[in-house]
């Protein structure tokens, strides 16, 4: 996939989707991989808006148990499980969507019931599978709609030292160490654990099948 | 598996990016957006903006240039040059910057590993180092583009940064670095089995067979290369299929 994506020419679309704004870094990227896809999302906290959206995203780069203080602390948390629409977490997002974060012994929102684990080299290994798992690793076993056919095998970019375990709700594989959760689904949940924001084509394309979901 | 990483790099001076050789006779080449976009499209993997400015002003500059970055390139990036305080960096990952890079600075302050680390992250922490090897394989830290010697050694001072909470080395072997004959493998080598982050290697890539050596011999996570791709002496896409057929593992 050489070229970048565009959803129906250039026209810019007001899509009714929020980003969750909490204690997360990055939070901006997302906005300006939808901006590439002429998509404006809002940036908001505000518990009526993210309720009253069309799509929700919830990304983050972070540490768990801080994050998910946060969350609980601001009722965030609570929100965001009782969503109704389709969201979509990133990275630190699909982790705090799990049941549990061995980061810092984190209980989580429990949307998914997948348990996040640490990355454990092999006795031997630490020097050749390094951890963090950084950089570009292919995607297998696609089962969700926000993942065309064409995108089986393709790589997207993973920067995280902990992972979603293979599960009932795995919605694509990537290996590293050991085969673990690429994405997750659940109903109107959809999470990944790589950065569609910073994937290139691919990226961006599945950014769109979520906007089209 | 997890890809080897291609990584175009570009310097910047006063918002522009520069082709030049030892800050000699730099020219002016264009806008690193259009630059780096086209490096994107064409695969690369990765994009390292490197402030050469030596200006108040044009550091203003190069933060707005970061902001557009963000804006338009698809794939990951890091910024370096200059960034000597918490704060420098935190404009520029709020600028939209995915890493930043420390190089001197940490030689002065080494401590500032350790403040960004736990500010922003391992993550976001590239740690380059610059240095120089004697004929008896003694490998000196250098600054300031190479021209000062430190007290530092190479593999102890990329040590000292993991343990700091260095997400990634990026080493410049100062003694390959403009001779198009291949990266420092055997060093490069040494930095992997004694390290449990990624190695980034720089300075020496002339051919694409050093690409297969840098990745085989050199066992490094990523190569980083300036003017053999500003001058499209080796274009990218030719560069990942001629590394697949050599049996590394690339994005394609």
């Amino acid at each position: 996939m050489a070229t970048t994506t565009r959803i129906t020419g250039t026209r810019h679309r007001t899509s009714n989707i929020v980003i969750i704004k909490y204690n997360a870094g990055n939070i901006e990227s997302v906005s300006n991989a939808l901006r590439r896809l002429n998509v404006t999302a809002e940036i908001t906290a505000d518990p009526e808006k993210i309720i009253n959206a069309g799509k929700v995203i919830f990304p983050g780069v972070g540490e768990a148990s801080t994050t998910m203080a946060y969350l609980r602390k601001t009722g965030l948390g609570e929100i965001i499980v009782s969503l109704k629409q389709p969201v979509l977490g990133i990275c630190l997002g699909l982790q705090l969507m799990c049941s549990y974060s061995e980061e810092n012994d984190t209980p989580c929102l429990g949307i998914f019931e997948e348990k996040v684990k640490r990355f454990t080299p092999e006795p031997g290994q630490e020097y050749i599978t390094k951890v963090p798992h950084m950089g570009w690793n292919s995607i297998h076993n696609l089962k969700s709609s926000i993942f065309t056919k064409e995108l089986e095998g393709e790589y997207v970019y993973f920067v995280h030292s902990y992972y979603a375990a293979k599960g009932e709700h795995t919605a694509a594989l990537c290996n590293y160490i050991v085969p673990f959760s690429a994405a997750l689904q659940k109903d109107n949940f959809y999470a990944t654990q790589f950065h569609p924001e910073k994937s290139g084509p691919v990226g961006a394309k599945i950014l769109e099948n979520f906007i089209l979901l | 598996m997890l890809a080897k990483r291609i990584i175009p790099c570009l310097d910047i001076r006063n918002g522009q990016t520069v082709k030049g050789v030892n800050f000699v006779d730099i020219q002016e080449v264009g806008d690193p957006v259009e630059l780096g976009a086209i490096y994107a499209g064409q695969g690369a993997d990765e994009l390292v903006f490197l402030d050469i400015t030596a200006s108040h002003e044009g550091r203003k500059t190069f933060v707005e240039l970061v902001k557009r970055i963000a804006r338009h390139i698809n794939i990951p990036f890091t910024v370096g040059g200059g960034i000597s305080e918490l704060k420098d960096a935190e404009k520029l990952l709020s600028a939209g910057a995915d890493k930043i890079s420390i190089n001197s600075s940490a030689v002065r302050n080494p401590k500032l590993i350790d403040d960004m680390a736990l500010n922003f992250g391992s993550q976001f922490v590239v740690v380059a180092i610059d240095a120089r090897g004697d004929e008896n394989d003694y490998w000196t830290v250098t600054v300031n583009g190479g021209r000062i010697p430190t007290e530092k050694e190479l593999f102890s001072w990329a040590k000292e940064a993991e343990g700091r909470g260095a997400g990634e080395i990026l080493f410049t072997s100062m003694n390959h670095d403009g001779t198009k004959k291949g990266f420092a493998n055997q060093q490069l080598a040494r930095l992997a089995d004694s390290l449990r982050i990624p190695v980034i290697a720089s300075g020496g890539a002339g051919n694409m067979s050093h690409f297969v050596d840098v990745f085989t011999l050199g066992k490094a996570d990523a190569g980083l290369a300036a003017s053999i791709f500003h001058y499209k002496e080796i274009m990218i896409p030719d560069l990942k299929s001629y590394l697949k057929e050599n049996g590394i593992v690339v994005r394609l």
